[in-house]
């Protein structure tokens, strides 16, 4: 155990060390100043703005700059939804696939548009490489761009000196921020990796599959597509849906032990660079390492919970006289420590890419990734989506913070009152409610049983999962659940389960885009929020008791909520040796 | 509204060209010049013929399993086409009756080589299902407790069935990352090249 400890400690430190790189070179790259890429990129970009016929001159209200958001998205939906739906009609077909159906379609491209990525679908059995590429791959991309973009206006609203009635109210022009993440940030970076993945066997070809013989002459099929280019803006972009069904875990996709440690640090260092950014750009790194920690403290928590619990077993393996830790679900080439790793990072920060089975995990082990989501998002979280929550809950902390100490709650400067803390409220009560309305709906009612795959706390847990993942925009799974039944491949005579689907379709939609608008309006007041100069009695929020305090909230209002729902599901499972 | 939707259609038809078709392509054409074999799928051929990858494991059940290293056990009979998760719980009965079975299955066959092997001495990756279906790796323990046998089994020295199985070993990447494994797949196929 101790050897994997310190690839614990090693990773996280690597990670450490980076985030100024990266989070610096975002602070500029939002701030418009010049960076290593400005002399390549400039003129595509200008021309870009001039194709899409923006005006970076032009700064958008919230208002302008939400509704833009939103009819982007909109949009994208619409395409993505006609992609899945047309696919004979697709170029780049080699297996001959035909389209899915309305409802596993629907569930699909809420799926890909709201960053969440569940996977309903099995891509290597239902999906051409051109909806792979063109249509899921765009919207890793643009979804994740989508989710940065937020966070920014958010640090504008917050870091913005301009005060009074008639002060400026813009925050940035969407068309242009979102160019500006994709052409600096992520489509960089995704070459890099992908190049690097490719280099260690992951599958980039449009060949189409190989059919042969194996050494006992059984006939077997090699599946082939574009992969590694997905699979880096799947990790870089916390999108998380894989080419295969399962994931992270084919060795196709994920081939050795370096190649995971690519995709593990592919997927934190965005988002744990974030804070940095943070820091740099409202003009204090202090404030920036404060929200860091607080992240971290809660990271490192799962990770250790999740790696002591997974390296004791199951009651069913104890009973049948097995020894050593649950390799169930898992691949040798990982080993315990490094599916454990994988498993708390890809469910803190709402990745949802998976290199092991979660349901096979111990009652422990599970209850960390359902623990992690119900903290939605604020550990790290997905690009951009994860600090803007974080940022709800500092503002709820310096709320609750400030009452308690008898203080004007303020945050760097700008009072918190009524609106804001409303806003804050609505933000952060939403998703939870939908996960808990939602898995009530599924359990109490006769359509969710067909979705459900084991029986009793098993079941529920799957059940209770697959809301908290689709609605916090995760998109990992106790993959028992489905909506889909597909007797072939390539979607001939499959049928979708239309509940299942639509609830999780729907869950993802709202879970998303509900949070972004009320996000926008807050950063809309804050912008034009009169700053009061520090003082005695200012509450100082870059101290390591205002990080406690910041996770002390986190974990309440997580906790408080899905308390109950947890004890029926994986603390049954992991304080019991009953099989059922 | 209007300048919103048509700077949105053109937002997405361009970022689908540059995103979903030049860029997909673009790493395809660079990786098939760079590195052909394994953006290919690490395909192992055999007198011309593909017989696998070096990256999946395969079946060695059938008039082979007595001669054979066998692959951990998979939910999906080792396709690379159709990959799902076993999904077998911790606390359920089924799960418990699936590793009875494979226990016996793994005494049966390595038991007369290994005497005094019971359950608690079974490495736990040779009776539980992988994730992936197809994991090329097993541990190094499961592979020196079946080494007794394909050693029998093939007439080779036992020394040099440790000794490939030391060659097909995948490391920790520098001694660190990871978990060591024996690639199943490549070690059957030099023990066949051994007997010609």
């Amino acid at each position: 155990m101790l050897q994997g400890w310190i690839q614990i400690a090693v990773f996280c430190a690597i990670t450490v060390a980076c985030v100024p790189l990266l989070g610096g070179y975002m602070a500029k790259v939002f701030s418009g100043q010049r960076v290593f890429l400005t002399p390549v990129l400039r003129r595509p970009e200008r021309l870009i703005h001039r194709l899409l016929r923006v005006d970076p001159e032009r700064s958008q209200s919230w208002k302008g700059y939400a509704g833009s958001l939103v009819v982007f998205s909109a949009l994208s939906w619409l395409a993505l939804y006609v992609i899945l739906r047309t696919q004979t009609l697709h170029p780049f077909n080699p297996g001959g696939f035909h389209s899915g159906t309305w409802d596993l379609s629907f569930n699909t491209a809420s799926s890909f548009v709201t960053n969440t990525n569940w996977q309903f679908y099995g891509g290597e059995t239902t999906l051409t490489d051109f909806s792979q590429m063109a249509g899921l791959a765009v919207q890793n991309f643009l979804s994740a761009a989508v989710g940065i973009t937020v966070v920014i206006v958010l640090i504008r609203g917050i870091a913005s000196r301009r005060s009074g009635a008639g002060a400026d109210d813009g925050l940035g022009v969407f068309f242009v921020d979102l160019t500006r993440t994709l052409l600096y940030v992520l489509l960089p970076l995704s070459i890099v990796v992908g190049l690097a993945l490719v280099s260690q066997g992951v599958l980039q070809t449009l060949g189409g599959s190989v059919d042969f013989h194996t050494l006992n002459g059984t006939a077997s099929s090699l599946f082939r597509g574009p992969v590694a280019s997905q699979e880096a803006i799947k990790v870089l972009g916390t999108n998380g849906g894989g080419f295969f069904n399962v994931n992270s875990a084919m060795p196709l996709e994920n081939p050795n032990q370096l190649s995971n440690w690519i995709e593990m640090f592919s997927m934190l260092i965005i988002p744990a660079s974030l804070p940095y950014t943070y820091g740099r750009m409202v003009g204090s790194r202090r404030q920036g390492w404060a929200i860091f920690s607080a992240m971290a403290i809660l990271l490192v928590v799962s990770v250790a919970v999740v790696y002591v619990a997974e390296s004791h077993g199951t009651p069913a393996q104890h009973l049948a006289g097995l020894t050593g830790g649950n390799m169930e679900g898992k691949e040798q080439r990982y080993g315990i420590a490094n599916s454990s790793l994988f498993t708390a990072l890809t469910t803190v920060m709402s990745c949802g890419a998976v290199n092991s089975a979660l349901e096979s995990l111990t009652g422990i082990g599970g209850l960390v990734p359902m623990a992690n989501l119900s903290y939605s998002e604020t550990v790290f979280g997905g690009v951009g989506a994860g600090l803007y929550t974080m940022l709800l809950y500092v503002l709820l902390a310096v709320f609750i913070g400030g009452l308690m100490v008898g203080r004007t709650p303020e945050y760097l400067g700008k009072k918190i009152e009524a609106r804001e803390i409303k806003l804050v409220s609505l933000a952060v009560i939403f998703t939870p409610l939908i996960v808990l309305v939602f898995t009530a709906l599924a359990l109490s009612t006769k359509y969710g049983a067909p979705s459900i795959f084991n029986p009793g706390p098993q079941g529920f847990s799957e059940t209770l999962y697959a809301y908290l993942s689709q609605a916090n925009n995760n998109g990992s799974a106790w993959a028992g659940y489905t909506g889909y039944v597909q007797p072939t491949a390539g979607n001939l005579g499959a049928s979708g389960i239309s509940f299942a689907d639509l609830m999780g379709g729907f869950a993802m939609l709202l879970g998303r885009f509900v949070p972004i608008v009320l996000v926008l309006a807050i950063a809309g007041t804050l912008v034009r929020k009169r700053v009061t100069p520090v003082g005695l009695g200012t509450l100082r929020t870059d101290t390591p008791t205002f990080v406690g305090m910041n996770v002390f909230v986190v974990v309440l209002i997580g906790a408080l909520t899905f308390f109950p729902a947890l004890l029926l599901g994986p603390v049954v499972q992991g304080l019991t040796d009953h099989l059922f | 509204m209007r300048k919103t939707l048509v700077s949105s259609v053109l937002a997405l038809v361009f970022f689908t060209v540059l995103l979903g078709l030049a860029y997909p392509l673009a790493m395809t054409g660079v990786s098939q010049v760079l590195f052909p074999d394994r953006a290919n799928g690490s395909q192992i051929t055999l007198d011309g013929k593909v017989v696998g990858s070096s990256l999946l494991a395969q079946d060695f059940s059938g008039p082979r399993a007595r001669q054979d290293f066998q692959p951990r056990p998979s939910a999906t009979g080792y396709t690379p086409s159709a990959t799902y998760f076993a999904n077998q719980g911790p606390n359920q009965k089924a799960t418990k009756a699936f590793y009875e079975r494979q226990i016996a299955r793994y005494l049966k066959r390595e038991g007369p080589f290994n005497p005094g092997l019971t359950a608690a001495g079974i490495p736990i990756d040779a009776v539980t299902y992988s994730a992936s279906g197809v994991d090329p790796l097993i541990s190094k323990d499961n592979a020196e407790i079946q080494a007794v046998r394909v050693a029998q089994a093939r007439g080779l020295p036992p020394a040099r069935v440790r000794q490939l199985i030391e060659d097909h070993t995948s490391g920790r990447f520098l001694g660190l990352v990871g978990e060591a494994g024996v690639n199943v797949t490549e070690l059957n196929l030099a023990l066949d090249s051994e007997a010609r």
